[in-house]
């Protein structure tokens, strides 16, 4: 049986956590038995990050590195690992569930004509096939999925599920053929976020604010818990529908779904729409007046309360903590 | 211009999920289906071209008998032609084996300028079966739109990315998937659903594309089974009502000592 491939993403020459962890993951499904361990990076100027993917774990990295490469575009990026794909022969792509990676799957699955298993959250071999578990519904059901009899199978893993971890190995690396770059598809323009704001799809903490805010201004109360927290501000549908706070924060069914180690979910009533975006979350922290709120069910720590009493002290707690 | 849209029924995004009995899907009993949220927004698009352009607007969906159903609550919004890509809804859940059915029934109808599809499917939440298609159609896609402008022979997107926005330009043809804040979708009006009765729906068999739904189903992904995620154990609740104070420093204490995630 052949080995793993991994599409490790890069943005600015920076490796995506994510990638690390969808790494780490294969090495240790299929180093178990036995079988090689490959990553693809795709980008312009990226063979210095190469070699560094042997910390990893990564025996063999190839390297599709030119200027046209440098934004993500999903038939280039797809030719690009297909290319990888012809090279390492694997039994499966694993690739992080990030925007890139949720896109570029489908995009690579259909050039390679093989099924996709997006976004699962746990991964085990039955016998010589690879099973994943996918949160499907909204997290209200959990699918066990395979990927048929079609090879490689192509996998995206859900960010913040699996664990990073290293193993330092000395990497072949292998620069891939130039990939033609159609002219179909062209970015014009990166439009950053707010300077300094974490993105809630890859945050570690998360705190939410919904309408229990009361006004938009009170998000204020919201953004200084974060800031102490070192988190990423996220949001219910209905503040965001009223224009409070950009779409980008929205968690749930029509917004982002996150598993952050610690997610704080303050005024929120805890709609299932809501629950579909972060009942994954490894701690679940609820602060609402009201006792009855279905939020308090998916909740590790609870506190009943006013949110403009609790927030500011608990504000004023983590900074003692913290110091 | 024409405009291919791809739209999906799924069950309402309130339902109660039950596992049905043959393990593997759900227990459809009581369950109220609609156009998938993301689906709607794919529908508004179009139905601004015809509107603003005079474009023509053709429907696709496939999935058993009740799926004509979808086709006129688009119907209901505008549009003009309808295509019930009708199968057993085997392929539930194989992306690419829908993708396959999808990008044929296009091939079949076509040629399209524009084709819609949502950003993921609300139920199977996959993600994937627009850019399948776009691929399997040679042609670029752009994925989690939010924002469109037409050009003479192509279109300027504006996409969600984490941390940011980019702002791509394809070529048509192409096919572009919806993201929430692309438009707000309409609702039907009372004529638009009295209307909506008369428009022909146009019923294909899978086999007509061509394709062997029964080999295509589950030959790329298969759902072994599926099953209601475990019950969480009661949370421990504070209250904060008398005391805020002190159940603000329990909960920090809590969550550096017992859940140790501070
Ligand atoms: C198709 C569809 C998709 C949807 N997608 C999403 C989605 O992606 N994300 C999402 O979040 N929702 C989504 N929704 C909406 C969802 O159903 C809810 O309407 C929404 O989540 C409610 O937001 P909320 O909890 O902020 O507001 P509310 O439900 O109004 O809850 C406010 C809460 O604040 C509490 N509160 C009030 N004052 C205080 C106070 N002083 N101190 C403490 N607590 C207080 C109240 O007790 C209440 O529990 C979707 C709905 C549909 C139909
Ligand atoms: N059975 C189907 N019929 C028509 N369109 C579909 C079907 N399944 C998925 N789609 C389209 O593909 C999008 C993404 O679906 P998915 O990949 O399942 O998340 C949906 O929003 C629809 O636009």
């Amino acid at each position: 049986m052949a080995g793993i491939l991994v599409f490790v993403e890069q943005r600015e020459g920076q490796i995506r956590k994510a990638s690390l962890e969808a790494l780490s993951e294969g090495r240790r499904l299929f180093q178990s038995k036995g079988l090689p361990v490959a990553a693809v990076l795709v980008g312009a100027n990226v063979q210095a990050l190469a070699a560094s993917l042997g910390e990893w774990g990564a025996e063999q990295v190839f390297v599709a590195d030119q200027p046209d490469l440098a934004l993500y575009s999903p038939e280039a990026y797809a030719q690009a690992v297909a290319a990888a794909v012809t090279q390492a022969e694997p039994e499966a792509v694993f690739l992080a569930a990030t925007a890139l990676g949720r896109d570029l799957s489908g995009r690579l699955a259909a050039k390679l004509r093989v099924g996709c298993l997006p976004d699962v959250t746990a991964l085990q071999w039955e016998g010589s096939t690879l099973q994943a578990v996918r949160p499907v519904y909204s997290g209200k059901a959990l699918a066990t999925v395979h990927g048929g009899q079609s090879r490689p199978v192509v996998v995206s893993l859900r960010p913040n599920v699996f664990a990073a971890d290293k193993q330092p190995v000395n990497p072949q690396v292998v620069a891939l053929p130039t990939v033609a770059v159609g002219g179909g598809y062209r970015v014009r323009e990166v439009v950053a976020a707010q300077a300094g704001e974490l993105d809630v799809a890859e945050a570690e903490i998360i705190v939410s604010g919904g309408r229990g805010l009361r006004a938009p201004e009170n998000f204020s109360l919201i953004r200084q818990l974060a800031e102490a927290l070192g988190a990423a501000v996220g949001a219910s549908r209905a503040v965001v529908d009223a224009g409070w706070i950009d779409h980008a924060h929205q968690v749930g069914q029509t917004g982002k779904v996150v598993s952050p180690t610690l997610y704080v979910a303050c005024g929120i009533s805890g709609a299932i729409q809501h629950l579909a975006g972060m009942s994954s979350s490894k701690v679940i922290v609820a602060i609402n007046k009201d006792p009855e709120a279905p939020i308090f069910k998916v909740a590790d720590y609870g506190v009943v309360g006013d949110l403009f009493q609790v927030l500011p002290a608990l504000t004023e707690e983590i900074k003692k903590l913290k110091s | 211009m024409r405009v291919g849209v791809l739209v999906t029924y799924v069950p309402d995004t309130a339902s109660t999920i039950k596992v049905g009995p043959s393990g593997r899907a759900i227990d459809e009993t009581g369950i109220k289906w609609i156009i998938s949220p993301y689906d709607e927004y794919a529908v508004e698009e179009a139905i601004k071209l015809k509107e603003s352009r005079g474009a023509e607007v053709v429907y696709f969906t496939y999935g058993p008998e009740r799926d004509q159903q979808v086709l006129r609550e688009c119907f209901a919004r505008g549009g003009d032609r309808g295509v019930h890509v009708l199968g057993t809804g085997a392929a539930f859940g194989d992306a690419f084996a829908i993708a396959q059915i999808l990008a044929a029934a296009l091939q079949k109808a076509g040629p399209f300028d524009l084709i819609f599809a949502g950003v993921k499917g609300v139920g199977s939440d996959q993600g994937l079966v627009g850019a399948m298609v776009a691929e399997l159609l040679e042609i670029p896609h752009v994925a989690a739109v939010t924002k469109l402008e037409y050009r003479e022979g192509g279109i300027t997107a504006w996409r969600e990315i984490e941390g940011g926005q980019e702002v791509v330009e394809l070529k048509c043809p192409c096919l572009i998937t919806a993201q929430k804040g692309l438009n707000e979708p309409r609702y039907p009006s009372l004529k638009g659903i009295m209307a909506a009765k008369k428009m022909p729906v146009e019923t294909w068999k899978v086999a007509d594309l061509g394709l062997d739904e029964g080999a295509l189903a589950g030959a790329t992904c298969r759902w072994v089974s599926l099953a209601l995620p475990p019950a969480k154990a009661a949370g421990k609740i504070l209250n904060g009502e008398q005391d805020p104070q002190g159940a603000a420093r329990e909960l920090a204490r809590l969550l550096r000592e017992e859940a140790k995630v501070i």
